[in-house]
């Protein structure tokens, strides 16, 4: 008989411990499939870590990488703190994309200290509204955020298909769906010559820690919290639930829009239907990972980067097919997820059977 | 007058019975799981498990039916995965089917890349062949429209008396609708909560996994990457929608079925006009549209989403 008792405080050992174990289990685990499609095993672990580690091109491609996923990484985790169920990230990404080549390839012009706020704020405010719609729907309408925001991935794809088809196409692109690109001056600029890493980190690192001190310091972080740990002693203390979802509706697409505009305007440079290999959707397992710590989704987003970019790297070198890193990072959120459950309960192995 | 002819085609409904089978496979699977208090968001990704698993069988020699266990084992063992974490273990229904969905999903992509590493076009089956039955598909509109669709469209509409039988004529049914309302009740009846939640949900995602298995081996002949494209979003939805009743899942899947077919003829009559992606929109759209309308009257399990533990009162 196996009986679940709940911990009282489960100790800093068990709290950061537990991610940490959750990833190594989800790596090793991956040697089961590597195996079955035949590749030697240590050969492919030593390539995914000189993939990711092995010289400052690959890390920069990794914080390249790790970019988008921080930030896709504190969408879910303040999402998820109010217990707002965003699955939409990824089509606030689009969108949040789009918005940046919209005033950012030329219509308007400036110096570059105008044009980078410009962009970011154009992104950051239609990636807002694209889940301040669902929001409204749930608090007015019940209607459940979970299908209306995975719903619209699908729509805003589409629909970023079709700009890129007609009023946003580049005429230069020789008949390839994609936009004009990014002015110069628009255009995060890199943080090392000749490598991809560009200030979109910096702008994910400060993001994490001012939501951060947000969360922890504020009235309005602690009101999050209040909603997210029990809506209805929050609002009979006189906190304005709506008002919160809408708040916090208005941080996390933000958050994922300004993902967009830094795959945009840092790495890709133009809008195409591939900007995003499922950043939206990765950003989940980061948050979650990272226990829906802002400061926590660094890290985990440095390790589910290290990940896909190790195992593309190893997979271009041995021929194993780089959904191995999916499948890890799918692995990770299972593990994370049940060694959750185990900081909060003590786990018992009972010889006699139960009595009642 | 051409939108009157449109309808009136048996060659339209053919299609929309076609759209709306794996639908009404994959509302069956989440109203089944919905029904005993589990929402499976893994369904995604069960789908394309089954779409996957089955094809592949089929693919290996093990014939149609055999691939049709297949799909239905293979969703069966991520819906497995989903109960345990959600129904011993009460972790969040939400991230639990997230996880399962990309679980499913990358296994699935990872284990088609490793059998088949290099090919340029997907290998083709021999899928289900339309019916013939003697008499009854030669029946003027309705044999065209019904009786000549697939063994699986057949599978998918006996699916839906049985799921309806069971839930509301037998024991089992009864208290697979109260887990889903008021767990302690049925456990004051001596009866199992997590025996009934983890089998509700393992049922219910084999048959996710059939509308899955559908694409691969009845409407088409081969498995693409991201041929589920949402699908599984929409049966929950639908799901929604139908206020978790059988009967009322297949008029849901019929109608949706009936519009996309309608979209996809209205495309040619004045696609010239409008960009294609207006009317690959409009499944979407419908769907959030249908979940709109429903919402405010809509009578959710209570006990859905509300983990439960043994011993509780």
């Amino acid at each position: 008989m196996i009986r679940f008792e709940p911990r009282s405080n489960p100790g800093p050992l068990l709290v950061y411990g537990v991610p940490v174990l959750a990833a190594t289990i989800a790596i090793l685990l991956a040697a089961i499939p590597l195996a079955l499609a035949g590749a030697p095993i240590v050969e492919a672990y030593g390539l995914m870590i000189s993939g990711a580690f092995g010289s400052v091109f690959s890390t920069s491609e990794m914080l390249t990488r790790a970019t988008p996923l921080i930030l896709t990484g504190l969408a879910a985790a303040i999402a998820f703190r109010a217990k707002l169920w965003n699955i939409g990230a990824e089509g606030q990404l689009y969108m949040g994309a789009m918005a940046a080549v919209a005033v950012g390839s030329g219509v308007i012009d400036g110096p570059s200290w105008v044009m980078i706020p410009v962009v970011i704020i154009a992104g950051m405010a239609v990636g807002a509204l694209m889940l301040i719609g669902p929001t409204l729907l749930k608090t007015r309408l019940g209607v459940d955020e979970v299908v209306t925001t995975l719903l619209l991935n699908f729509i805003v794809l589409l629909f970023v298909q079709m700009m890129l088809e007609g009023a946003l196409k580049d005429p230069m692109s020789m008949g390839w769906p994609q936009s004009e690109p990014i002015i110069d001056s628009a255009a995060f600029p890199a943080l090392l010559e000749r490598m991809r890493v560009h200030i979109g980190l910096l702008i994910a690192l400060v993001s994490a820690v001012a939501l951060a001190i947000f969360v922890k310091r504020t009235v309005w972080g602690f009101e999050i919290r209040a909603v997210g740990e029990n809506a209805a002693a929050a609002r009979f203390s006189g906190i304005s639930v709506t008002k919160t979802m809408i708040l916090v509706a208005a941080l996390s697409g933000g958050l994922a829009g300004l993902a967009g505009v830094s795959e945009v305007a840092g790495t890709r440079g133009y809008l195409a239907t591939d900007l995003s290999p499922g950043y939206g959707y990765a950003g989940i397992v980061v948050a979650m990972l990272a226990r829906l710590s802002p400061i926590g989704v660094i890290a985990s987003a440095l390790f589910v980067a290290s990940v896909f970019v190790g195992a593309d790297s190893m997979s271009r070198a041995i021929g194993v097919s780089s959904y191995l890193a999916d499948l890890i990072v799918a692995m990770a959120l299972l593990c994370v997820l049940i060694g959750g459950f185990l900081t909060r309960f003590r786990v018992h192995f009972d010889r006699k059977s139960a009595q009642g | 007058m051409e939108i009157i002819d449109i309808l009136l085609a048996a060659s339209f409904w053919e299609a929309a019975i076609r759209i709306a089978t794996p639908l009404i496979f994959g509302v069956l699977g989440a109203l089944i799981c919905e029904r005993a208090g589990v929402l499976n968001l893994g369904i995604e990704g069960i789908f394309t498990a089954g779409a996957m698993a089955g094809w592949m069988a089929v693919w290996l020699g093990a014939g149609l039916w055999g691939g049709v266990l297949v799909a239905a084992l293979a969703g069966g063992f991520f819906g497995l995965i989903h109960a345990i974490l959600t129904v011993p273990l009460g972790l969040s229904q939400h991230v639990s089917g997230i996880g399962v969905t990309l679980l499913a999903t990358s296994l699935s992509y990872f284990t088609y890349r490793t059998a088949l590493p290099d090919v340029s076009s997907p290998p083709r089956i021999e899928p289900f062949r339309p019916l013939d039955i003697p008499f009854l598909s030669d029946l003027p509109f309705i044999g065209q429209a019904l009786f000549s669709q697939t063994a699986m469209t057949m599978l998918a509409l006996v699916l839906v008396f049985v799921t309806g039988w069971v839930l509301y004529r037998t024991p089992l049914g009864l208290a697979i609708r109260a887990v889903g309302d008021n767990p302690s009740s049925v456990e004051a009846q001596g009866l199992s909560v997590y025996g009934l939640r983890i089998g509700a949900v393992v049922v219910g995602s084999s048959l996710m996994a059939l509308g899955g298995a559908f694409l691969t081996m009845s409407a088409f002949d081969a498995f693409f990457f991201g041929m589920i494209n949402g699908r599984g979003w929409v049966c929950i939805a639908l799901t929604v929608f139908a206020s978790w009743r059988p009967g009322k899942a297949l008029i849901g899947a019929l109608l949706f079925g009936a519009f996309d077919a309608f979209q996809v003829r209205l495309q040619t009559e004045v696609g010239a006009f409008l960009p294609s992606q207006v009317f690959l929109m409009m499944p979407y759209i419908l769907s959030i549209i249908a979940l709109i309308v429903v919402a405010r009257k809509a009578d959710y399990p209570k006990a859905l989403l509300v983990p439960w533990f043994k011993g509780q009162r």
